[in-house]
């Protein structure tokens, strides 16, 4: 193993790659858009009303966002509490993918938040929590589990500065550091563990409070419920996204059949997403909201279509090696997308403050800013596993072919 | 499959604590209107539409007009520069022709969304149970006004550092004497104004009762329905319509007597009851993740980051 592509190296190679200028540009542009919207309030800028209070930015920055980075907790949940002990060849990967989408949303937040200036009372202030606030849980576990993952990565970092012998202090400052933090690792990874499984089905309460706003086939006590498990689909879909990407793009040879193997567990969580929720709007009566034939029907059709279809996918022809990955990076796209529409749906598409309010889309600027952060998270990715080891895996030229 | 399925169940006993508080969301317990409540009465037959409220309300909260497009303060809908509204409802049609005016304010429920909501507690039920805000503890996420059921808080868009504003029954403004009066007419500057005594203040127990009175003397003029005594769990602002005119036509949402927060809070209570159902599984994951890295080590493999 130690040998083998088990072994996380820094990819190497020159920083400045035409990619990464794009995306410096991008965020360099979304930079000065900020500063603009910071000096002229929201309305000025994006399309949100009063009607439409939240919109693409908590939409997608953060329920999204932050669902689609669970790789590390999807990742942390199938070596731990499934004993998959060997998947650890992409936990490195899976855990910095999350440690930046995290922090994409919680920098989602800040721009959203009409009066930022106060955040930093909520960790602090505790006598002034509203327990009854299911958004103070999510924000707290958000802001608490984001640093846990910083902290987890920290070994990496550390790794690499012990070695640089012409910064005296780094290098003291991680010899001293990294058995300390190696103790905590146990602790600290269980955090990881149970903040998202808190936080992620949170976000399926947090929007619960709209309460008639939201089309009933939405406004169910499953939601939580089934923002959970279709984070843990989305997580596992983006890992798998990531390995094949990084793949192609840095000929990294990073064996899949761990991942292939894995799709069995997938399909028992798709499932019981699609099984739950067909049960859910039949039990509780709301069935004839199915064939309405309207916006919302629809979209309920197309989330189960799309949760559906991956594990009709995965079970017709389980993947269990490497050669199986076409399907796998299939199967996993369709899991994105799918956990990514419910997450839409429910706090965009099926909330309606009254017909007298116009649809929500989202302006260019919004659309811009979300892009310009992208933008920035994907170049400090680049970054961070070119000079740190992150990717397992030999280049792939060294292959035997 | 060679799944720990023993690990996979306690965690999945959390999504199971989920589900739990799905069904028991309901045993909530049902709020009341505390002892010193106070609210309005809106009588939509009494009501001329001379919109003094609106002016009243403008000038206690130093709102700014809004002219849309006259030389005439002449708002379209509440916004973050109107508190208090006075709308027409038109039946149209000859002959059965209905009109109405209907006013719109917070309706400070007795179960506010918006203070579920609210994570430092700026929205809150303060004095005589009227839901004020307070700056200092505003952070602009605006998850009220996503809660609130009747869409009444208003951002303040076009600012850099904005508030949230909706009606505070005057009392922000006013502040209150020692009785714990609202200023020394003792009443919202709406309800002082009006010539009808279209909109009314008083102790919300009266309110109630005068709602019901005037049904039962005048059953030919109303509708047989007080709205805000059952709605949304109570409102400490209660309206009573012209017969033939029902509530919906007059923009007030028909809404069951469940409050909107008694779904979402009960179910979290439910789940983090006491917090104990996050520390034990905490305890399990933390035991899973030592025995995994204790196999490991054994086997000289390094697990994690
Ligand atoms: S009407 Fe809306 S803003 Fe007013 S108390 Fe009720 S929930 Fe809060
Ligand atoms: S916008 Fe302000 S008042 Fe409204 S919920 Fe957020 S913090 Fe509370
Ligand atoms: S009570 Fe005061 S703030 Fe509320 S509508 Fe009346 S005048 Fe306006």
């Amino acid at each position: 193993m130690k040998n083998g592509h088990g072994v996380p190296r820094p990819v190497g190679g020159p920083i400045m790659t035409p990619v990464m200028k794009l995306c410096l540009a991008l965020a360099g542009i979304t930079t000065l858009l900020l500063i603009y919207r910071f000096l002229v309030g929201l309305g000025p800028v994006t399309n949100m009303t009063d009607g439409h209070p939240w919109g693409l930015w908590i939409a997608f920055d953060v329920v999204t966002g932050t669902a689609l980075a669970c790789g590390g907790y999807a990742v942390a949940l199938l070596i731990y509490v499934f004993n998959k002990g060997k998947y650890h060849p992409l936990i490195r990967s899976a855990i910095l993918t999350s440690a930046l989408g995290y922090t994409l949303g919680a920098i989602g937040v800040i721009i959203d938040l009409g009066r930022p200036w106060w955040t930093w009372k909520l960790p602090i202030f505790f006598w002034t929590w509203n327990l009854d606030s299911v958004q103070l849980e999510v924000a707290l576990c958000i802001m608490l589990y984001t640093a846990v993952l910083w902290i987890e990565m920290a070994p990496v970092f550390m790794e690499r500065w012990e070695q640089e012998d012409d910064k005296p202090r780094l290098q003291e400052f991680s010899r001293k550091w990294t058995p300390i933090l190696m103790k905590a690792m146990p602790w600290l990874i269980a955090l990881g563990i149970v903040l998202p499984t808190m936080h992620q089905s949170s976000l399926g309460s947090m929007i619960l409070l709209a309460g008639p706003k939201l089309h009933p086939l939405w406004l169910t006590p499953w939601l939580p419920f089934f923002f959970l498990v279709s984070c843990i689909a989305m997580g596992y879909g983006m890992v798998v996204l990531e390995t094949m990407w990084s793949r192609t793009v840095y000929s990294r040879y990073r064996e899949t059949s761990v991942l292939s193997a894995l799709s069995r567990a997938m399909v028992v969580v798709l499932l019981t997403w699609v099984g739950v929720r067909l049960f859910d709007v039949i039990a509780s009566g709301k069935s004839a909201y199915l064939f309405n034939l309207d916006r919302f029907s629809i979209l309920f059709w197309l989330e189960v279509l799309l949760f559906l279809a991956p594990a009709i996918i995965l079970m017709l022809k389980p993947t269990r090696t490497d050669r199986d990955r076409g399907r796998l990076f299939m199967a996993s796209g369709m899991m994105v997308t799918a956990g990514m529409l419910h997450r839409f749906t429910a706090y965009w598409f099926a909330y309606n403050p009254g017909d007298h309010w116009n649809l929500y889309f989202p302006s260019m600027f919004e659309i811009f800013v979300t892009v310009g952060l992208i933008a920035a998270e994907v170049a400090a990715f680049m970054y961070i596993i070119k000079k740190f080891p992150i990717l397992t895996g030999r280049p792939s030229a060294a292959l035997p072919t | 499959m060679n799944i720990s399925r023993r690990g996979a169940l306690k965690v999945a006993a959390f999504g199971a604590a989920t589900a739990a508080g799905a069904r028991k969301a309901e045993a909530r317990e049902k709020k009341t209107a505390p002892p010193d409540a106070t609210g309005m009465l809106y009588d939509a037959t009494l009501c001329i539409g001379c919109k003094a409220c609106v002016a009243a309300c403008r000038d206690a909260n130093d709102l700014e007009l809004e002219k849309s497009s006259t030389l005439y303060d002449d708002p379209v809908d509440l916004s973050a520069n109107t508190c208090n509204i006075i709308k027409l409802y038109d039946g149209g049609g000859d002959g059965e022709a209905q009109v109405s005016f209907v006013k719109q304010q917070c309706m400070h429920c007795i179960d506010p969304a918006c203070a579920a909501a609210c994570m430092m507690g700026s929205f809150q039920k303060r004095q005589n149970g009227i839901v004020t805000w307070k700056p200092e503890r505003c952070i602009g996420c605006r998850y009220c006004q996503v809660a609130c059921p009747f869409n009444i808080p208003k951002f303040e868009w076009d600012s850099p550092i904005p508030a949230m504003v909706k009606c505070q029954m005057c009392l922000a403004k006013a502040g209150t004497t020692e009785e714990g009066q609202l200023n020394e007419v003792g009443q919202p500057a709406c309800t002082e104004v009006c010539p009808r005594e279209a909109v009314i203040y008083g102790p919300y127990e009266e309110l109630k009762a005068e709602a019901l009175r005037r049904i039962a003397e005048n059953p030919d003029r109303y509708e047989d329905h007080v709205y805000g005594l059952e709605e949304v769990g109570g409102t400490q602002v209660l309206y009573l319509t012209s017969k033939g005119v029902p509530f919906s036509k007059l923009g007030l949402p028909e809404l069951g007597p469940e409050p909107v927060p008694a779904l979402p809070v009960g179910l979290q209570h439910t789940i983090y009851k006491g917090f104990i159902a996050p520390i034990a599984v905490y305890g399990i994951v933390a035991g899973l993740v030592w025995r995994t890295r204790r196999k490991s080590d054994a086997a000289g493999e390094e697990v994690g980051a």
